[in-house]
């Protein structure tokens, strides 16, 4: 089962991709030409020690986002891994 | 000769800077592009019958107009057309580079790929196929390892081939938007093309970036408001028609057709070996950025960091001090006694002296600052410790310019101004700065140390932590105060790139720390030397009056007199030419026994003047009072007479010493801040400290000492235990001025380097608010300390 949720959401080592990337000007520019565009795989890899930022693997590179910019990004997951890494 | 000029572009961590260093060697300027503070780096290489001109472009993600950054490279490219742009792209993280490469390409830059890292890219099990991309792209494509000098040349034979043959144009790449866009964006292309506003600039690139809303063609665009307005009525309709359809703004989608293009291209020309797991970087990462863990190193590292700068630095630093010492006394030998005497001295080698006093101290920072960039640590700090910052209106990168300035007491806010420059929103920046100079730097240390022995000395280390804790408090409070009034505004996106671990060079170690230290040389200097220069004039005029020196003189020779009338019999002491004499052997004599020189004293010993100068000297330092005792009455007379003269000569040296002072700008404006200064409790003594400590903040503490020296007939008292016995002064007042001097004001080499790196305005500022702030904090722990 397939569900979409925020990145914010993700838990650590959780894998996802990219459906939608709602953020507008500058920080949506700064995001996209990261290239966190729809599509786009990802892994979470880490939270800071304060659970904000967010480290993100993203094409072959690791990528920080604070919680507040993570809001602005959907992505699909698997439903029975999300309970995994919950349970 | 051919000449050729390239540009090298590319994204941050690409290892542009390596490829740079790699082919120009140390034949590097640094100049700023005009109007920004953005640096440019250019160098010339001679390869096979060319002369090739290298100008490395700003580290960029992309070409839009929202960075300072972007808007350089950019600029240059479209306008100074340089032959050839050398995109050093990393083989390992391929997709986002060509990212650039893609919008290079649409500007009808002619790019060459400089595809580097592929020894990363093999040990991550990528398997790139140049060759192949080199076709897809229809552009040359180097493989290189600049690291490992591998490629470089290759890359020179590309430039001079395609440079000096000719043998290939480049034409501006052509990308699919969909339906929709590539249809507005041909319309609007047409309009540009049929008005004559824009002919240096592809058509079809200013359409796009007309799409993407870039400010800075809009602004150009605007010049022809007919053209402008029918290309808003063409955008308008695109707008609503993909917002309607696929709930986005044409600027999204024209990113998401890059990418897409893009993955076309890599997913023919990388193969993947195995599945991808962690790669080493990543385990670092696991502990590094541990949630408990990752804090505890990090502040290890950092105390690591600055223990070692301090260490380091310290023997050099004394080298340098003995040079400049050495310098003023060469010069006092060569000028006569006077203004210009003083000018040089004081003025001149001390102003040269502070500035190059700090070279070493920058150097090691900056040598650190370097490793921990270029090894990727830095990054890993800033995200660690972005969180906290953020509630005080800071950026995770402002955590190494706070540590540096003297987060952890004893660091130097001069190097702490320069390593600001790793933080890019500018109002971020901006507060960093403004409140480095809270932070308690080692200057400011052994005042603290005088008040405290004076008042704390049961609770020193206690005191001293709680000075340490409320300069990180007060700076905090700072910021979010400038944050929420002058330099209000949101902040900016913490999006960063975590790059790979990777051992620094010891080539680039060397060429950041250079680059840097050499900039504070060249500009901080100047400013410097100007200021201290001020600075002496302020202390040095107008001096004394012809009255104020006949009365000094008239007391000289009052004190001489009475010695010369001591010695009744004339035996000793004949005239004042004795006297001088006396005087010169006397400090011999002192400093011989200091010293423990026997052989030397025994040679003293033929003078006649030997056992009055013994004598006098077993009574002044209060040693075997037998020998004083033994002497014959009548030299006894005369010893004590000598001691008593030496007791006033001293006491009239340092009271000319402060009527000099009192008499110049320095001293007129100290007396005149009493009425600003008298509810904090500091009379001009205290003042004229304080003003002296603009220039250094090691000058509070001398002039402090030499501000009380006067009037207090107990001998021998230390300034601490002079201020403990002063009525006037309190617990509650030291440690008000022990908070005004931790906020006061930055010191000048601090102003100068305000200037430097932001501007005039911001460095007035800077002091104005400083003195407000240590004001108003200051008056309130007076207060309070009165109240409980």
């Amino acid at each position: 089962m397939k569900r979409i949720i925020n990145m914010r959401q993700m838990s650590v080592n959780q894998k996802g991709v990219i459906k939608k990337v709602s953020a507008k000007g500058e920080m949506g520019r700064r995001i996209r030409e990261m290239g966190l565009v729809p599509e786009t795989p990802i892994q979470i890899q880490g939270r800071a020690p304060l659970k904000d930022p967010v480290a993100v693997k993203v094409r072959d590179f690791v990528l920080t986002l604070r919680n507040n910019e993570a809001n602005y990004i959907m992505v699909e997951v698997d439903i029975e891994e999300d309970q995994n890494e919950k349970a | 000769m051919k000449k050729l000029k390239i540009a090298l572009a590319g994204n941050p961590n690409s290892g542009k800077s390596t490829v740079f260093n790699a082919l120009t060697g140390a034949r590097q300027h640094v100049a700023n592009y005009p109007g920004v503070t953005v640096e440019k780096k250019y160098g010339e290489v001679e390869y096979k019958e060319c002369n090739i001109l290298v100008v490395d472009l700003p580290g960029i993600y992309s070409l839009t107009a929202y960075s300072i950054e972007e808007i350089v490279a950019r600029d240059f490219i479209l306008n100074e057309k340089p032959d050839f742009v050398i995109d050093i792209v990393d083989a390992s993280n391929l997709e986002r580079n060509l990212y650039l490469t893609v919008q290079l390409l649409e500007m009808g830059a002619p790019v060459i790929i400089a595809l580097n890292m592929m020894d990363l890219a093999s040990s991550r099990g990528m398997i790139i196929d140049h060759e192949k991309l080199s076709e897809l792209m229809g552009i040359p494509v180097v493989p290189m390892i600049a690291r490992a000098n591998k490629g470089i040349d290759k890359l020179l034979d590309t430039i001079v081939e395609f440079g000096c043959e000719g043998k290939k144009e480049w034409k501006p790449l052509v990308i699919s938007y969909g339906m929709d866009i590539d249809d507005a964006i041909r319309e609007i292309e047409e309009l540009i093309k049929d008005s004559n506003i824009v002919k240096r600039y592809p058509t079809r690139w200013l359409a796009i970036k007309y799409i993407e809303q870039d400010t800075q063609i809009l602004e150009l665009l605007k010049k022809d408001s007919q053209l402008f307005e029918k290309m808003q009525d063409i955008y308008e309709r695109l707008q609503n028609h993909v917002l309607n359809t696929l709930d986005e703004d044409p600027e999204a989608i024209i990113a998401d057709h890059r990418y897409g293009y893009i993955a076309g291209i890599t997913r023919k020309v990388v193969k993947r070996k195995v599945e991808e797991r962690l790669n080493l970087s990543d385990k670092i990462d696991k502990v590094l950025t541990n949630r408990i863990l990752g804090p505890a190193l990090m502040l290890f590292i950092i105390y690591f960091a600055y223990k070692f700068t301090f260490r380091v630095s310290e023997t050099p630093t004394q080298w340098l001090e003995n040079i400049f010492s050495y310098m003023k006394q060469v010069a006092c030998l060569f000028l006569p006694d006077g203004i210009l005497r003083s000018l040089v001295v004081s003025g001149i080698i001390d102003g040269v002296g502070s500035v190059v006093g700090f070279v070493p101290l920058i150097m090691v920072m900056f040598f650190f600052i370097a490793i921990l960039e270029d090894s990727g640590y830095m990054a890993r700090i800033a995200y660690m410790m972005d969180r906290v910052l953020r509630w005080f209106g800071l950026h995770g990168n402002s955590i190494l310019a706070l540590i540096v300035s003297g987060g952890i007491s004893g660091g130097c806010a001069v190097p702490g101004v320069f390593a600001t420059r790793t933080l890019r929103g500018e109002k971020e920046r901006i507060a960093t700065i403004l409140i480095t100079p809270f932070m308690n730097c080692g200057a400011k240390l052994p005042v603290y140390a005088m008040l405290i022995g004076a008042f704390f000395y049961k609770d020193k280390a206690r005191i001293l932590l709680l000075l340490t804790m409320m300069s990180w408090g007060f700076s905090l409070i700072a910021a979010k105060l400038l944050r929420v009034t002058v330099l209000k505004g949101p902040s900016s996106p913490f999006v960063m790139e975590l790059p790979p671990y990777r051992l620094p060079t010891v080539k680039g170690l060397a060429i950041h720390t250079w680059e840097r230290t050499w900039q504070y040389l060249k500009k901080a200097g100047t400013i410097i030397l100007g200021f201290s220069v001020l600075m002496w004039a302020l202390m040095t005029f107008p001096g004394l009056s012809k009255k104020d020196l006949q009365s000094f003189e008239t007391k000289r020779s009052s004190i001489f007199n009475e010695l010369l009338k001591a010695d009744s019999s004339k035996r000793w002491i004949k005239s004042a030419k004795d006297i001088e004499e006396l005087n010169t052997l006397y400090a011999r004599y002192s400093q011989l026994m200091e010293k423990g020189d026997k052989i030397a004293i025994e040679e003293m010993k033929k003078s006649r003047f030997f056992p009055l100068i013994e004598g006098a000297y077993y009574l002044e330092n209060g040693l075997d009072k037998s020998k004083f005792k033994s002497l014959p009455d009548e030299l006894k007379k005369v010893v004590q007479a000598y001691v008593e003269f030496r007791k006033k000569m001293q006491l009239l040296k340092k009271e000319k010493e402060l009527v000099k002072i009192n008499k110049t700008f320095a001293g007129y404006f100290a007396k005149k801040m009493e009425y600003i200064t008298e509810p904090l409790g500091f009379d001009y003594r205290v003042n004229i400290a304080l003003i002296g400590g603009f220039a250094a903040k090691e000058v509070i503490l001398s002039t402090l000492a030499t501000a009380y020296s006067i009037g207090s007939e107990k001998k021998g008292l230390s300034l601490s235990e002079r201020l403990r016995n002063d009525p006037s002064w309190d617990k509650g007042k030291a440690f008000a001025l022990m908070v005004f001097i931790m906020l006061y004001v930055p010191c000048m080499a601090t102003v100068a380097s305000i200037v430097k790196e932001t501007s005039w305005r911001w460095a007035i500022f800077s002091i104005c608010f400083n003195l407000l702030f240590a004001y108003t904090i200051s008056f309130a722990i007076l207060n309070l300390s009165r109240l409980l």
